[in-house]
């Protein structure tokens, strides 16, 4: 019979048989209700071919490539914070570990299931390994996504087995029967001896060890997908670690949003602190200016070489028809960026602020669009705003103003961290999708032999991506009704450790003999 | 083993796209609906288009424009891009260097299309169609094995296909000279786009064969391939125009 803390079986194990609210039932059917409709519009396309996407030649990849690199790169989440926390023995990572690791279960899943879905012959899905051809970057790409895949489930079930035990030991006496069976299946006899938590501990620095080079090459070998062809934009050696930098930071994005949601959902402020926040946002930070720097580094060689083939891919995200979807998402990170950064220069406050600075910087941003949609749409009979000096000015103008809005909000930010962390995350999580984006349709809308295309995503894919979201939060927030969302026992391991680093007595300097 | 090699002389092609026609009947190439071809689905395994395709402040502008036609078959390089993407193997160079697709073995992932860097591949978006009695006037000339369905048989929906240097027709000339008990002469294959050429301005033979007219034309100053610096090494061969 395992013990537990009495605070801890009131939060994290009592929820778990607590009955279904109605907030969950509305949002699993919800979210069942996405994935039907995405469900029957993938068997329709399984029914008449990819023509019903908006692909073509020469586009012959789109949304769901971008996707498919989106939800492997919101895996890496999972690999970073738990393994590379454990391997350093970070303490701060105890509360967060369930949490990532989940999201990397779950974003493979969804992940791998768009190249099937991507795929026009999914039948023919098994010549993969009957007919592989090493040398194929997709063959690379099954052999380290399902690599990932057992390795990431593994991690997740190994230190998931001690809160197993400990649930089939402490479950509530009204518990249906089949919950009872289930956890005890699942905890497969553990009791806590000493040899077992030996051999779980050796597990688990095995894993955790194993699992990093393993996620390194997962995303590396998306990119590399891209990059061994001859495509112009794709065909560069940047690729491999501006993918993994890519996929981490948007990990991160997306391991701050799961865990606000875990924390107000389950009301977990008690475990959930502002130092994993704090630590985690350096971290996010770091990854930032990383991404940044990359894709600085990768732009700079196609704008200074000019070649005739790389340049009108580049042309067409700086000022071309990529244009609006690669400025969005340079603001986007950008204001992450500062959404981090900036607040922590102002001096502390005294009072909490009230709403009165968000909503009047709602109101000069919509006030701006406005501005700008009137000029967009002011016929050229209005010269004054077709020249370029007045352009100009405007542009520069929204410059100031997005300024004026984020320097409104730091305030709100400093008082708020948490809300700041997740409004950061949600524009880097977008942001990263567009940059999927950016990279995969501008080049294959610009061919280097045929003439070039445009790709607007069909009622399909933009269902089946809606779906793909859906599945990923719906597989997420089953799991945890069915789990706990903190690893119980490394909780107790690191309050247990942090006791007895309390009362190690710092010896006092010795007085001097005069 | 022979290295099959195409001519196309820019100065006599007359833009006519007769080896485009000629190829889609010779291949069984279905034809698609304007609103389809309009999203860039059209099937033209030997496509005609004015050269750059893609017009730049270079090409200048009519009457001052630099523009010529250019007749593009698929390259059959002898370092295929294609080829070293393919999971499956689907799509593979022949003994004699014919890059060949393999309709049956595709699994519809499009790496290939993406790979290639000449745009010669195309996708089956939906199954095949032909418009009222046009089914009943296909090409019966099939390349089918155990696990293999080649050349001008009729596709499956959601694979991948291109330019074969009409392979069934070299088939069809092997098996002539063994049934008539001779030697297979180079001179008797010749794809359908060669065959119909209205300038000729297509020739084609083996490279191998250093007296042959595409070792001699290959030699011509005026001679080069496209997009060359990629090293792709295509085995279709330009000449100049002018």
């Amino acid at each position: 019979m395992l013990k537990i803390d009495l605070k801890d079986k009131e939060k994290l194990i009592d929820p778990l048989f607590a009955p279904l609210n109605t907030g969950f039932k509305a949002a699993v059917g919800l979210l069942s209700l996405i994935i039907a409709w995405g469900g029957f519009l993938y068997i329709r396309q399984l029914f008449y071919g990819l023509g019903v996407t908006g692909m073509g030649r020469p586009v012959y990849w789109s949304m769901y490539i971008v996707n498919f690199v989106f939800f492997i790169g919101i895996s890496h989440a999972g690999t970073l914070i738990s393994a590379i926390l454990r391997v350093t023995g970070a303490e701060w990572r105890r509360p967060i570990t369930r949490v990532a690791e989940a999201i990397t279960v779950f974003a493979l899943l969804i992940g791998s299931l768009q190249i099937i879905i991507d795929m026009g012959r999914p039948d023919r899905l098994p010549f993969t390994l009957i007919y592989g051809r090493l040398q194929s970057p997709i063959i690379w790409d099954i052999i380290s996504v399902t690599m990932y895949l057992l390795g990431s489930v593994t991690y997740l079930f190994l230190p998931l087995m001690p809160d197993l035990a400990i649930i089939r030991d402490n479950m509530p006496e009204n518990a249906p029967n089949w919950r009872k069976k289930f956890y005890t299946i699942l905890a497969l006899g553990w009791r806590g001896t000493r040899e077992q938590w030996i051999r779980l501990e050796k597990a688990i620095a095995f894993m955790a060890v194993f699992i990093i080079p393993v996620a390194v090459s997962v995303h590396s070998i998306i990119s590399w997908i891209l990059a061994s062809t001859l495509q112009p934009g794709w065909h560069s050696t940047i690729f491999g670690p501006y993918f993994v930098i890519g996929a981490i930071f948007s990990g991160i994005g997306a391991l701050f949003i799961a865990m606000t949601a875990v924390r107000k959902v389950l009301g977990l402020e008690n475990y959930i602190l502002q130092r994993q926040y704090r630590n985690l946002g350096l971290l996010f930070i770091t990854m930032n200016a990383l991404w940044f720097y990359f894709t600085f580094a990768e732009n700079l060689g196609l704008a200074t070489g000019q070649q005739s083939y790389e340049m009108p891919v580049l042309a067409a995200k700086l000022w071309g028809t990529f244009a609006p979807t690669f400025w969005l998402m340079v603001a986007l990170m950008a204001g992450a960026f500062f959404i981090l950064v900036v607040p922590s220069w102002l001096p502390p406050q005294k009072t909490k602020l009230r709403y009165g600075l968000p909503i009047a910087s709602t109101i000069t941003a919509f006030m701006l669009v406005v501005l700008l949609a009137t000029v967009r749409m002011v016929p050229s009979s209005l010269l004054f705003l077709q020249t370029i000096t007045a352009r100009t000015v405007l542009w520069v103008l929204l410059v100031l103003a997005i300024i004026g809005i984020l320097a409104g909000f730091s305030a709100w930010f400093k008082s708020n961290p948490i809300a700041a962390k997740v409004v950061a995350s949600t524009f880097v999580v977008i942001g990263m999708w567009l940059e999927r984006w950016n990279i995969v349709i501008p080049t294959t809308t610009h061919p280097m032999l045929a003439a070039y295309g445009s790709y607007t995503p069909s009622l399909t894919e933009i269902s089946i991506t809606a779906a793909s979201v859906a599945g990923f939060v719906l597989m997420f927030i089953v799991f945890f009704k069915l789990f706990p969302a903190i690893s119980i026992w490394e909780i107790a391991e690191g309050r247990v450790m942090e006791q007895a680093q309390s009362i190690v007595v710092i010896p006092q300097p010795e007085a001097s003999g005069d | 083993m022979a290295k099959w090699s195409m001519v196309i002389d820019l100065d006599k092609c007359v833009a006519c796209q007769g080896c485009s026609i000629a190829c889609r009947a010779e291949n069984n190439t279905p034809a698609v609906a304007p609103d389809q071809a309009e999203m860039g689905r059209a099937m033209r395994w030997n496509d005609v288009f004015p050269m750059p395709i893609n017009p730049t402040e270079d090409t200048g502008e009519y009457p001052n424009v630099r523009a010529e036609y250019l007749p593009r078959p698929c390259m059959h390089c002898e370092n295929p891009p294609c080829i070293k993407v393919c999971p499956v193997g689907a799509t593979f160079k022949d003994a004699d260097g014919i890059v060949e697709q393999n309709y049956a073995r595709c699994i519809g992932c499009r790496f290939c299309t993406v790979g290639c860097p000449y745009s010669v591949r195309y996708f089956n978006w939906y199954e095949p169609k032909w418009e009222g009695d046009m089914i009943l006037h296909l090409n019966p000339d099939q390349v089918v094995g155990p696990g293999v369905l080649e050349g001008p048989a009729v596709r499956p929906r959601s694979v991948v296909e291109k330019c074969t240097f009409c392979i069934h027709r070299l088939q069809k000339v092997h098996a002539q000279a063994d049934a008539e008990g001779r030697a297979f002469r180079a001179d008797e294959y010749v794809p359908a786009c060669v065959q119909t050429c209205t300038g000729k301005a297509r020739f084609f033979g083996d490279l191998d064969d250093p007296e042959s007219t595409v070792s001699h034309l290959a030699k011509n100053t005026r001679a080069f391939h496209l997009l060359e610096d990629e090293g792709t090494h295509p085995k279709v061969i330009y000449l100049r125009e002018g």
